[in-house]
């Protein structure tokens, strides 16, 4: 019953968002603001129909019916219902399904604000919207159907969505069960962060082909959707620091990022994204790069689409993707087919996107924030030339080559550090124009104070160049930005008379892009530094104790305390847990418990470490292997990760700073007359 | 002026990055070989960084938590996706795989922690070197077990 009501739904859904674009496109053409009603009503009614449809999925999900294919596929009876109600994207059919569900909420959410002197937009995000949505539903109505059932049919088990002739319905006493490593809490969030993020990036692309589509490509699409873009920034990145962490925490080898295909496929978006966030503020500012804020919002949707796909197709081997399917072509002609048409609208308007005024100085701040997203873009040509170069070579040579994280820590190193030196220098220059004198004079006592930082460095830490060279361009940035906070408060502290910290808060209440900016590279530098810590100072060691023998590694001695094994049947674990006593210099430090959770569903291992975590380092241990109880020893992989904590301090700043920026302050519709008269002011004065 | 040297700046960045990945991708490319391939290429592959892709022989893993050595043996199947979906999807390729006696196999060696999803008719992919031996050195090792993440049909068995 929940099942023929939740696909029936869908169905009723995917003809909604059919019929919006037909009457958006007829209403636009035709000046007939009714159609344009009835396509905007009709796209807000879709929201609340997926809502129902999904109501259902999740009643089948939480109540065991196993006779449903995605219930038994990611779902058992041991599960708890929280769990259960999650792995509604545990899967590929639920997951195609919720990626539809944000979209329509985003579409409703933002259809539903007031248009006024924005109304020819209206239209034609209305169409750009709905088709997106149509291909998704396309994937969940016909392809990747959650609500398809087991039938028993002569004998044989098979999935159909309704009864093929003389069959039973057949259900299953029990399901696979949700893979255990995707059972951690950062898990069940990092998902539907991604989405968050790569869905709300569709609502800027929508915006900027209306813009194309109208020939309003003043930068009335850009203001519109500025806190979109941010917003998306956002759930992005906090999906990416989520990943990260729950590597670190659940899958046992020490690291955090591992240049999986599917890792990339989400980071590629991310970088468009950043580079975008950087540029529109040109066109803002001085009215240059328009052809290439189009560019990039198109990069960074075709993006989306493809990194859903690359997670979704199993085209490459990792860890992420989920089996083989039959969408993966879908997919390759829906991105070819938007892209072109994109490119083949910006080109067609081309002319009136010319700049208003020409780049004159190579260090002007338009400069260097041009230079800083042609670096994003060199990360992104890297990573997607690993990605497809398995493809190409086996196009060219019959051969299937692949690179390795090697490949992309080497290719990309140098421009990471290059874009540490831009966000040292460029908020120091002026728009307009600067030179190396007026540049110099900015940054030179910052640039000694890194430079002493550094030699200290040298002389108490490390002797490594690399490290030193990195830890020079952190403290440059970091200093630099202070600077930029300290200078802007004390000279507002002089004219105003306020003491400093009220100087301070107003100062970035009043500018929270600019100040939001500040604090998201000083996050960076921070996580730079956990960085650097683990990929260069990370230490290893490994062996088998008795109870009571001890392992020495960087300062700390690791001593072999107990061992016990139980099984868990509620949860359906069995459960090993060593104890180990932690002592540094003779003095002891407390106890760790690496453990290793065994699930029997799905007859898998799960390798918990035991983590000790300080500023300075993370002693981080992971429970190997052990003999049989008699004997108790056990076997431990131990490593020591210097700095790693800076990272998920910088992630929580990171987060901070983007909200900052991003926080809604005063209603955007009143922004840009006001802004627009600004424009001249403000080049004068800054 | 002004137009040519942002040009010259613009070609510059694109050299560098241009060398970047060729450089970097003939320091880290990886050969992707099937164990057939390896078997046909025999001592030519020697030393040569390889992506290997095998079925796990459960009976033949065996781990020494002394040194932390794991071997294991590897059962070749296709290293061709529409191949494998062909022949019934991954899980049926592995299952076939390690019970075809006559298929080609190789010995795996690969010092660290076992990995949770290691057992039989796991799809290892390992990346190492080949040791004159014959025995493949990996340096990393990456395992896929089909039936976990989604078997499309439960067994009939089940029920009975």
């Amino acid at each position: 019953m929940f099942a023929e009501f939740g696909y029936g739904i869908l169905v009723v859904s995917f003809l909604v968002a059919i019929y919006s674009v037909f009457a958006a496109v007829y209403g636009a053409t035709n000046k007939s603001a009714a159609m344009v009603e009835s396509a905007r009503r009709s796209m807000l009614l879709v929201f609340p129909l997926l809502s129902l449809s999904a109501a259902a999925l999740i009643y089948l999900l939480v109540n065991n019916h196993f006779e449903v294919a995605f219930v038994y596929e990611v779902t058992s009876r041991s599960m708890p219902t929280y769990l259960k109600v999650t792995a509604w994207w545990g899967g590929q059919a639920g997951s195609l399904m919720f990626w539809s569900w944000l979209l329509a909420a985003f579409t409703s959410a933002v259809t539903i604000r007031k248009w006024d002197r924005d109304i020819e937009f209206l239209p034609w995000v209305i169409v750009v919207n709905a088709i997106t949505l149509i291909f998704f539903l396309g994937m969940v109505v016909f392809y990747e159907n959650p609500f398809t059932r087991f039938w028993l049919v002569g004998g044989n088990v098979e999935p159909h969505m309704f009864a093929p002739l003389n069959a039973t319905l057949f259900a299953a006493p029990d399901g696979n069960g949700l893979n255990p490593l995707l059972r951690h809490p950062g898990m069940v969030i990092h998902p539907p962060m991604l989405y968050l993020g790569f869905v709300s990036y569709v609502i800027p692309y929508s915006f900027a082909m209306a813009a194309l589509i109208t020939g309003r490509t003043d930068d009335r699409w850009i203001r519109l959707t500025r806190r979109w873009s941010l917003w998306a920034w956002l759930f992005l990145s906090f999906g990416l620091v989520l990943g990260g962490r729950w590597a670190y925490d659940v899958l046992g080898w020490g690291g955090y990022w591992g240049w999986d295909p599917v890792e990339i496929a989400a980071f590629m978006p991310w970088l468009t994204g950043t580079a975008f966030l950087h540029s529109v503020m040109i066109q803002e500012k001085r009215g240059l790069f328009k052809h290439w804020n189009m560019i990039l919002v198109i990069l960074t949707y075709s993006l989306v689409v493809f990194g859903t796909f690359l997670t979704r197709s199993g085209v490459l081997s990792s860890v992420h993707a989920f089996a083989n399917s039959p969408i993966g072509p879908f997919f390759m002609a829906f991105v070819s087919l938007t892209l072109v048409v994109s490119i083949a609208l910006v080109i067609w308007r081309w002319p009136i996107l010319r700049g208003e005024t020409e780049m004159k100085s190579m260090l002007s701040r338009e400069a260097l924030f041009l230079l800083n997203n042609l670096l994003f873009m060199s990360v992104l040509v890297i990573c997607f030339w690993g990605v497809i170069f398995p493809l190409v070579s086996e196009l060219f040579t019959g051969q299937k080559v692949t690179v390795g994280p090697p490949f992309y820590e080497r290719a990309t190193a140098p421009i990471f550090a290059a874009l540490m030196f831009l966000m040292g220098v460029a908020p120091l220059s002026a728009w307009g124009h600067s030179t190396v004198q007026t540049l110099g004079r900015a940054m030179w006592k910052s640039a000694v104070a890194a430079l002493i930082i550094t030699a200290i460095l040298f002389v108490t830490y490390t002797q490594n160049i690399i490290a030193l060279i990195g830890f020079f361009l952190i403290a440059l940035v970091l200093l630099v930005t202070l600077q930029e906070f300290w200078r802007a408060a004390r000279a507002r502290q002089r004219a105003q008379g306020e003491n400093f910290l009220t100087s301070l808060s107003r100062l970035m209440g009043r500018n929270r892009r600019r100040y939001g900016g500040y604090i998201i590279h000083i996050s960076m530098m921070l996580m730079a530094i956990g960085i650097l810590g683990i990929e260069i100072f990370q230490k290893e060691t490994q062996g088998s104790l008795a109870q009571g023998e001890q392992l020495n590694i960087g300062g700390y001695t690791v001593e072999y305390r107990e061992l016990a094994s139980w099984d868990d049947q509620g949860k359906g674990v069995n459960f090993t847990r060593a104890v180990v006593d932690v002592y540094e210099d003779g003095i002891y430090l407390g106890e760790l418990t690496p453990r290793i959770d065994y699930y029997f569903d799905s007859q898998q291992n799960m390798t918990i470490p035991g983590n000790r975590s300080t500023f300075r380092d993370d002693l981080y241990i992971l429970l190997v292997d052990w003999q049989p109880v008699s004997s108790m020893g056990a076997t431990f992989k131990i490593f020591v990760n210097p700095l790693v904590n800076w990272l998920w301090i910088g992630s929580l700043l990171f987060l901070i700073g983007i909200i900052f920026a991003a926080w809604p302050d005063k209603d955007p519709a009143e922004e840009p007359v006001r802004a627009a008269r600004s424009v001249r002011q403000t080049n004068a004065a800054d | 002026m002004q137009r040519s040297k942002f040009f010259l700046g613009g070609a510059l960045i694109l050299a560098a990055v241009v060398y970047l990945i060729f450089s970097s991708t003939q320091a880290s490319a990886q050969y992707f070989m099937t164990v057939d391939e390896v078997k046909a290429e025999g001592s030519s592959v020697v030393g040569k960084s390889l992506r290997l892709s095998g079925a796990v022989l459960g009976d033949t893993i065996q781990y020494d938590s002394d040194t932390l050595t794991l071997t294991f043996d590897v059962a070749h199947v296709s290293g061709d996706n529409a191949e494998i979906e062909e022949q019934g999807g991954l899980a049926e390729v592995l299952y076939q795989a390690v019970s075809d006696p006559t298929r080609q196999r190789v010995s795996v060696s690969y010092v660290g922690v076992k990995p949770d999803l290691l057992r039989g008719e796991a799809q290892a992919i390992m990346t190492g070197k080949l040791g004159d031996d014959g025995v493949f050195y990996a340096d990393e090792l990456l395992l896929k077990c089909p039936t976990k993440y989604e078997e499309a049909v439960p067994e009939q068995a089940a029920t009975n």
